[in-house]
């Protein structure tokens, strides 16, 4: 690739990171936070929780309990760094991938398994949590994201005690038509909205160079609002980076696009094989930057948990696993009539007539003694 | 002859096409190292080179836009759209742009570019992967639209579609990729034309019509009637646009019954087309009207009922006695 800046080799990019691998706690100009031990510990319980849920649903698909499921493994900081950030007036729109950010809404992990498990297409109510369904078509939802956050405009409900969306999606999901005229519409119409683009390196078997030439954040200025790339691995940095993205959209600054610099640990999905197409060695690199073991270090360090507060943890991490497996097992398989419902609002005279038809064909076997 | 999965059938027919003619790219999300995630373009990076077998950034309107844009300069692209459900963001290039180019150019541009699309359900997916949306393509004027039901058409037919010079929306029923079958890659002398259907199984009785994964289920009804007594036969339609009208009507006016079979919903689905062909060519032939079985006028359901949404051999069988029962 050529040195000429306009053709993408620019000065390297920066990260803004709280707390090293090794856990020890750096200072950055433009994002400071200030935790008490209490919120620290918090955020490591959240991140074993989630990690723990994460792996019970692997190994549930591959009881076969589940269809397929996209785990999180990796990315704990970015998604409960982020999800920590936002208050309840704020909305976010998920991929399939963010079950940290589940988790922060209040969504019971048990939900996030129908769709994996096929028993339904989402089963949570979005309103309830702030939370959006999961978007399996990549991008689609941050054009959803950016319209909720004009709403949320046009209700006046920008300003002190104002709210945000925040959508997120993956390096792949930069390419798409939809992620790009979703920045446009949040440039132009000044949307509070934050995108968050967690950067696993990956987009199933592509690196980000079939992606970008120029680090993901520096899109951003494109279009006319600031970028800024985080440590995605650090959940101070990216609670402290999405805080204040989101203060600023909320008071009517506009969008900010954060590009958490993460690394998806696992397999695309439960149905991938990346040793088709990454090396042993990259994961191993990224191992030693681990999202929780760096809190772990610093907490321990820093005198402010011991070990009975780490067995704890790891106690209540297990009681929820065996929870998510035993409550997964329970969900209830639909009825087959549970097609037709749902489709429209109001009555329509197809999918009755569909309905009827249907049962109609059902009740045949009933007579015959056969099982339907 | 060689045993061949539908997946390496056509991965075998594309490494042909791109052998044969050195225009011939491949170009799609995860095509490269990884193979395709059904791997059908296993291979074909490692022996063709990235610069013909090209992983292309995750964006569907830019896959087939820029696959118009190379066949403008002379290439012969095949893209692979990773499942049904995404096809949508290149609708515009596909049906705006792709099908209509040829004709407003008053012939002077040629479009070959093939879209691959697998399609279908029935492996347990969750949603947008497993659905039937040939009906959005065969409705555009100026696109072919076929598909195929087993290894053996698979092989011929994709480098068909390649050396064809119209763009061809080229379906895959997905849960028939890991299928066997005796597959002859010896040469082209004994192909069907890419725009016919086959009779798949002879019958007297009724004729079913079916394409991509229901003609295999077909297959299965035919050989349980049998038992009854009744003779089925299959016909495999391959290219539904064009609609291989004259094989239909030929079939339908020796069995006088017709039951159409497809996963997509019955409403407005393909099969809306074929019984109103089939009234308006055979309608003294018939014995009862052209019935249809397909899915309902739902959106894909969740994967523990998608056999409750997917026709079956009992759906087709109830069909089959109702078009007796006339
Ligand atoms: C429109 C569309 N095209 C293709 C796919 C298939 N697909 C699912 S995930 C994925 C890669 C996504 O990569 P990225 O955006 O980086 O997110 P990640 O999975 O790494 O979190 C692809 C191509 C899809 N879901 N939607
Ligand atoms: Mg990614």
């Amino acid at each position: 690739m050529t040195a000429d800046a306009s053709r993408g080799a620019q000065a390297p990019p920066e990260l803004v990171q709280l707390l090293t691998p090794e856990g020890e706690r750096v200072e950055h100009p433009d994002y400071d936070i200030d935790l008490t031990p209490e919120e620290i510990r918090g955020l490591y319980r959240d991140l074993v929780m989630v990690r723990r849920i994460d792996l019970e649903a692997v190994a549930l698909q591959r009881q076969g309990e589940l269809g397929l499921w996209a785990s999180l493994l990796g990315q704990e900081a970015a998604q409960i760094g982020s999800g920590r950030a936002l208050t309840d007036a704020d909305m976010a729109f998920p991929t399939y991938r963010e079950h940290g950010v589940a988790w922060c809404r209040g969504v019971d992990p048990v939900n996030l398994l129908g769709l994996f498990r096929g028993v339904n297409h989402g089963g949570w109510d979005p309103a309830e949590h702030n939370f959006h369904l999961y978007t399996i078509v990549i991008g689609s939802q941050t054009l959803h994201a950016v319209g909720y956050a004009m709403g949320i405009q046009r209700d006046g409900a920008v300003g002190e005690d104002g709210a945000a969306s925040i959508v997120y999606f993956g390096d792949g999901a930069t390419s798409q038509g939809d992620v790009n005229e979703s920045f446009i519409w949040a440039s132009v119409f000044n949307a509070p909205v934050v995108f968050f683009c967690q950067n696993n390196q990956w987009a199933i078997s592509e690196p980000l160079e079939k992606q970008s030439r120029i680090p993901l954040y520096r899109r951003a200025s494109g279009f006319g609002f600031p970028g800024v790339r985080v440590d995605g691995n650090d959940v101070f940095a990216c609670l402290a980076v999405t805080r204040k993205a989101l203060a600023d959209a909320r008071s009517g600054q506009g969008p900010v696009l954060i590009e958490a610099y993460t690394y998806r640990m696992g397999a695309h999905t439960t149905s991938d094989d990346p040793t088709r197409y990454r090396l042993a060695d990259e994961l191993e690199a990224w191992k030693l930057k681990d999202p929780i073991e760096r809190v772990k270090a610093y907490l321990v360090r820093n005198r402010l948990a011991d070990q009975a507060f780490f067995d704890g943890v790891d106690a209540e991490a297990d009681e929820l696993g065996k929870d998510v497996r035993r409550r997964c097992l329970q969900l209830p398989d639909p009825g087959p009539m549970e097609m037709f419902e749902h489709v429209y609002a109001e009555p329509h005279r197809l999918i009755e007539a569909e309905r009827a038809e249907f049962a109609a064909y059902l009740a045949g076997f009933e007579n015959e003694g056969v099982e339907g | 002859m060689t045993t061949l999965t539908m997946a390496k059938a056509l991965n075998e027919g594309m490494r042909k096409a791109m052998e044969d003619d050195p225009k011939v790219l491949v170009m799609g999300e995860d095509v490269g190292k990884l193979g395709g995630v059904f791997r059908v373009t296993d291979g074909l990076q490692k022996d063709f080179g990235e610069q013909r077998v090209i992983d292309t950034p995750l964006a569907e309107s830019g896959i087939i836009g820029t696959a118009i844009g190379l066949a403008l300069r002379g290439y012969r692209p095949v893209c692979e759209i990773q499942f049904d459900g995404f096809v949508f963001p290149a609708a515009d290039q596909i049906i705006t742009q792709l099908a209509k180019m040829p004709m407003r150019s008053l012939g002077k541009l040629r479009l070959p570019v093939v879209v691959r699309i697998p399609c279908g359900g029935g492996i347990g997916a969750v949603e947008h992967h497993s659905e039937s949306p040939e009906t959005y393509f065969t409705h555009t004027a100026g696109l072919r639209v076929v598909t195929c039901s087993n290894p053996a058409d698979a092989y011929a037919m994709i480098q068909q579609a390649i050396r064809c010079d119209d763009p061809v929306v080229f379906f895959e029923p997905k849960r028939r990729y890991w299928d066997k079958a005796e597959v002859d890659t010896s040469g082209a002398a004994d192909w069907l034309p890419l725009d016919r259907a086959r009779v798949v199984r002879p019958g007297a009785d009724v004729t079913l019509l079916a394409y991509g994964p229901m003609v295999k289920t077909c297959l299965e009804v035919a050989a349980a009637a049998q038992e009854d007594g009744r003779s089925l036969e299959v016909v495999d339609l391959r290219s539904l646009n064009p609609l291989d009208l004259p094989a239909v009507v030929e079939s339908v006016r020796r069995t006088g019954r017709c039951v159409v079979v497809h996963e997509a919903p019955v409403f407005n689905g393909y099969g809306a087309e074929l019984a109103a062909r089939i009234t308006e060519e055979c309608f003294y032939h018939l014995e009862a009207p052209v019935l249809r079985v397909g899915g309902p006028s739902t959106p894909y359901p969740p994967s523990r009922l998608e056999d409750h949404y997917l026709p079956d051999l009992d759906r087709v069988l109830d069909a089959v006695d109702r078009a007796f029962a006339f």
